[in-house]
């Protein structure tokens, strides 16, 4: 007792000759995996001295439900829906990625209606992953009415998304060959209508959080990444664009009908927090601009491939012959058979570069599907990106990442 | 090409250059549906790697990719996918080995080949040799065994459920009420290598009738 009141006092003794300072150890703190800024389930082990971050070490796997190995006992087509459930914030940028490396081991053309739905639909789903993360990401730094705002125009996403395959948010909509069915025009109408009205709303709703002195002060200068490191850890899509590389996959490597968009490729300058917020704020704008492009160039025509040995017959037709009721059933129960080869096909996801490493063996299942996650990397770059910065600036790091656990994990 | 799949910069002659540069390392080079892929000798990895990246701008390890064929003599493969930002270029580097060979690791060129060696290690139980954090990453802390290998059961050994008595989890192994279904597709006229049931029986006969 004694002892504790000297050192409170800061009186000295030969024993312990530090005057005044208590000695302070480094602890270490569990961040998750239950915490509402963890956005999932990520357990971060931090090193703490007093609030600063000295050592970080983030565990991911707790939702590794083996997507992978499922995918190798499952026909292509029925593998498809596990992609939705990859990274559940944008389902039809994971199918994307995966439809075009069936495509392209069997060197299948999709009609251009069929490419131009799916720059569409990729494109809202760009907008309906932003809506999430900028809202996320400026709640965990504090906000509260941005996020509500743009939650309702995420909303007015998934309504569409509903209205094209049913579904809100796991779609299966992207087929090998095209699309799964065509959409109404009203659909198309209607969606012409929101891409006039929503733009306002949005800004009205960035408005508060761009200038907003406390936002900039939680995200400026927070986790700055120089063009060097954002390569070498590998970073894509809006976190190597903060970093001030114009490198855009839908740009550089066209897929689909992406090469006859025009739009721009915002890049950050400082490598911040802001800078990747910022340009994920623009990408919404150009999304905006490809899916009006989308809707004006349009053609009419088949969605989908009309190649009888991989997409299966409309139930009308069915009815009238025999020969598309044996397709139909040999491709719901055996599927089609993809030659042996393996490719690797990446395309632009909101978060970043989405890979599928397709092996095949000439049968109906794939031998090896890999899924490169675009979180894989920038997760674990989180540990160089907070060190040195507070406690409470991991919350703002990791909102400007865009994770998504289920996208991780696998 | 007709097929909608990303487009980049044109292979023509990147495979005889690169080959050329790397030499005696590459022991192989497919060029198959537009994509390049190396195999090189597993010991000179590093050297490749480095040279790749400084050499001819291969910036960005992207992935890497085990896969398992247990019937050949080094089962695992494992895949780099490099990507080059300014030559706008994609290509393929594959490494051979077996459970007990390490593979050198590249995490001196590319820091982003942690997680990646580390998740190899996790699902296929390759080592790699110089990576000083290998531990699991995806499956359970203290999980057993490498899930992605082919002779590893979909359905796993353990299964896992919040007990009302000790209150804690436990691990139980696994029961099934009905068992994993895997379908065979191969149809019979198209050279299914077993006998179908009740084939043997005409078999017989036929057997029969020849001696008759």
């Amino acid at each position: 007792m004694a002892d504790y009141l000297d050192e409170m006092d800061g009186i000295a003794d030969e024993a312990d000759p530090t005057v005044g300072d208590l000695e302070i150890q480094n602890y270490t703190i569990n961040f998750g995996p239950q915490h509402p800024a963890a956005h999932g389930v990520l357990r971060l082990v931090m090193e703490l001295d007093g609030e600063i971050v000295e050592r970080l070490d983030p565990h991911v796997g707790l939702l590794h439900r083996g997507t992978e190995k499922l995918i190798e006992h499952k026909t292509y087509l029925q593998a498809l829906p596990y992609f939705d459930r990859l990274d559940y914030c944008s389902p039809l940028a994971m199918e994307h990625s995966y439809v075009l490396a069936i495509e392209k081991l069997l060197d299948l053309e999709v009609p251009l209606r069929g490419q131009y739905l799916r720059v569409l639909f990729a494109e809202l789903t760009r907008i309906c992953n932003h809506m999430l993360n900028i809202g996320a990401h400026v709640m965990d730094v504090g906000a509260m009415t941005p996020n509500i705002w743009v939650f309702e125009i995420r909303e007015q996403c998934l309504a569409f998304f509903e209205r094209a395959s049913g579904a809100r948010m796991h779609s299966a909509w992207f087929r090998p060959g095209g699309v799964h069915q065509d959409v109404p025009l009203k659909l198309l109408t209607d969606m012409a209508d929101w891409l006039d009205e929503f733009p306002s709303f949005f800004e009205d709703a960035m408005s508060l959080v761009i200038d907003n002195r406390i936002f900039k002060q939680r995200n400026v200068d927070i986790a700055t990444v120089s063009k060097d490191d954002a390569v070498r850890w590998g970073f894509s899509g809006p976190m190597i664009r903060g970093s001030g590389i114009a490198w855009d996959l839908r740009k550089s490597q066209p897929y689909d009908v992406y090469d006859r968009m025009e739009f721009d490729v915002p890049v950050g300058t400082r490598g911040d927090c802001y800078d990747r917020f910022m340009v994920r704020v623009e990408e919404v704008r150009q999304s905006a601009r490809i899916m009006r492009q989308c809707l004006n160039e349009m053609p009419d025509g088949p969605v989908a491939s009309t190649d009888r040995k991989v997409v299966p017959p409309k139930r009308g037709e069915m009815k009238q012959s025999m020969e598309a009721l044996i397709h139909h059933f040999k491709l719901y129960t055996e599927g089609f058979h993809v030659p042996a080869g393996e490719v690797y096909v990446a395309t632009e996801s909101p978060k970043g570069e989405f890979g599928v490493y397709l092996v095949s063996d000439g049968s109906n299942k794939p031998y090896r599907c890999k899924i490169r996650p675009t979180a894989f990397s920038h997760l674990q770059a989180m540990d160089f990106m907070s060190k040195g910065h507070m406690l409470a600036d991991a919350t703002a790091i990791l909102g400007a990442m865009d994770i998504v656990f289920g996208e991780c994990d696998r | 090409m007709a097929n909608g799949a990303p487009t980049m910069s044109s292979n023509e002659g990147v495979a005889a250059t690169l080959a050329k540069s790397l030499g005696a390392a590459v022991l192989d080079t497919v060029e198959a549906h537009g994509e390049i892929s190396f195999t090189v000798d597993r010991k000179k990895l590093p050297a490749v790697m480095d040279k790749l990246r400084k050499s001819h701008e291969y910036q960005q390890l992207v992935e890497i990719a085990g896969v398992d064929y247990p019937e050949r003599p080094e089962r695992f493969e494992v895949c780099y996918h490099l990507l080059s930002l300014t030559k706008n270029h994609r290509i393929r580097v594959k490494v051979t080995t077996d459970e007990d060979t390490p593979v050198p690791t590249v995490t001196h060129i590319w820091e982003v080949a942690g997680w990646l060696e580390r998740e190899v290690f996790d699902l296929y139980g390759v080592l790699f040799d110089g990576n000083t954090d290998l531990r699991r990453i995806l499956t359970d802390y203290g999980f057993q065994g490498h899930p992605f290998r082919k002779d590893f059961p979909l359905t796993g050994y353990v299964e896992m459920r919040y007990s009302e008595e000790a209150k804690r989890v436990v691990y139980e192994p696994v029961k099934l009420a009905q068992d994993f279904r895997s379908f065979d597709f191969m149809s019979p006229w198209e050279g299914a290598d077993y006998i179908l049931p009740g084939d043997e029986k005409s078999e017989d006969g036929d057997d029969k009738g020849a001696k008759e």
